[in-house]
């Protein structure tokens, strides 16, 4: 599920369609948290800004 | 120069050291992991490269993407044998008690009735932890048989395959807080302090950091662990320390992806910057030694001017 982008700043949380606001341009594989609902998102696309969920944590993820 | 940024999300860190890469104007590429690609037989698409920063979440994807860069001959930070000596506890555990560096009893079994009879000889209480992972994740403390036989079931029945192998590490009964420190080469540059009224210490897990000043033991500790996982040239690592109660330090864990975002301000140095002179140092060597060898094959030029003629 991917939201519907609002402006160059700013997007809607796939989740809970709040606002979730940019405070300069997101590069594309960003990952950013939803103000309203913690959400965590991802930016898939730049032109327009698209949000999507981020994916689950895989076995393998870490440091 | 040209750097190569292999990323699988942007997370903080990455952000921070792209923005130090674009300040010092460096020719920057982000490379995303899931849409990597190569030819083997071709690896003259990544000539262009000096260096790739791998900065990926996944180990597989990260260690996979680096084995092939490296076998075209371009420097990855850090380099692949550094990921799997990192990202697999166990090798880890074994890299460091080959060198003799103080680190947890460590027993290994691979059946769960050898793992129950490793735990018991072990003593209560012990920790299990998967020997891939990060974050603090699903590791378990275990205080008695009724626990153990639990846990090792739960592994058995709905792990996958890597949950077969059954690390057993003994429970260091460290003084509410655990140690990391930040190594650039094999030069440890910063340090924090992380407590938690929990046993599982991880900031990943809510645990709280603070600077913590290096010691000159664990400045040492954390050299040689450095040497003994990447090398003389080192690497890009945060070593985890565990203390015992007597105040020894103990290596627990080497991250070859460090997340530094908790530790900037607590430490007062800028962690990312230093990342970035190690890797623009690395680059810079392959550019400089690529540019001799270009020189090298060049063929000669005259000057041009009547041959021959007495």
């Amino acid at each position: 599920m991917s939201a519907t982008p609002t402006t160059a700043t700013a997007c809607t949380c796939p989740e809970c369609e709040a606002n979730v606001p940019f405070a300069r341009r997101p590069l594309q594989g960003e990952v950013v948290r939803c103000p309203d609902c913690s959400a965590e998102l991802e930016v898939t696309a730049l032109d327009p800004i698209t949000l999507e969920l981020a994916p689950e944590v895989q076995e393998d993820w870490g440091e | 120069m040209r750097i190569g940024l292999l990323y699988s999300r942007v997370r903080v860190e990455e952000r921070l050291l792209i923005e130090e890469l674009e300040r010092r104007n460096i020719d920057l590429e982000l490379l995303d992991v899931n849409k990597f690609q190569a030819e083997i037989h071709d690896p003259t698409p990544w000539q262009r490269f000096d260096a790739v920063f791998e900065r990926c979440v996944s180990q597989t994807q990260a260690t996979t993407a680096v084995r092939v860069l490296e076998s075209f001959g371009i420097p990855c930070i850090n380099p692949s044998a550094v990921i799997e000596a990192c990202g697999d506890k166990l090798t880890t555990s074994l890299i460091l008690a080959r060198n003799g560096i103080a680190t947890p009893r460590v027993r290994v079994a691979l059946d769960p009735e050898t793992a129950l009879e490793a735990i018991e000889q072990m003593g209560y209480p012990v920790v299990l932890k998967p020997a891939v992972g990060s974050w603090g994740r699903l590791l378990a403390r275990v205080n008695d048989r009724d626990a153990a036989e639990a846990i090792v079931e739960h592994k058995s029945t709905l792990g996958s395959v890597q949950h077969g192998v059954f690390y057993i590490q003994e429970h260091v009964n460290k003084p509410g807080r655990d140690l990391r420190v930040f190594v650039v080469g094999t030069t440890p540059i910063a340090a924090i302090e992380r407590r938690s009224a929990h046993w599982i210490t991880n900031t990943a897990r809510g645990g709280q950091a603070a600077g913590f000043q290096i010691t000159p033991e664990i400045d040492d500790l954390c050299r040689r662990t450095a040497r003994a996982m990447a090398g003389q040239a080192g690497a890009l690592l945060a070593i985890d320390l565990l203390e015992t109660e007597e105040g020894r330090p103990l290596v627990s864990e080497v991250n070859h992806t460090m997340e530094f975002r908790n530790s900037i301000a607590t430490t007062g140095v800028d962690i990312p910057a230093r990342m970035v002179d190690y890797v623009l140092n690395i680059a810079e060597r392959r550019s400089v030694n690529r540019a001799s060898q270009a020189a090298a094959i060049a063929p000669t030029s005259f000057t041009s001017g009547p041959v021959g003629v007495a």
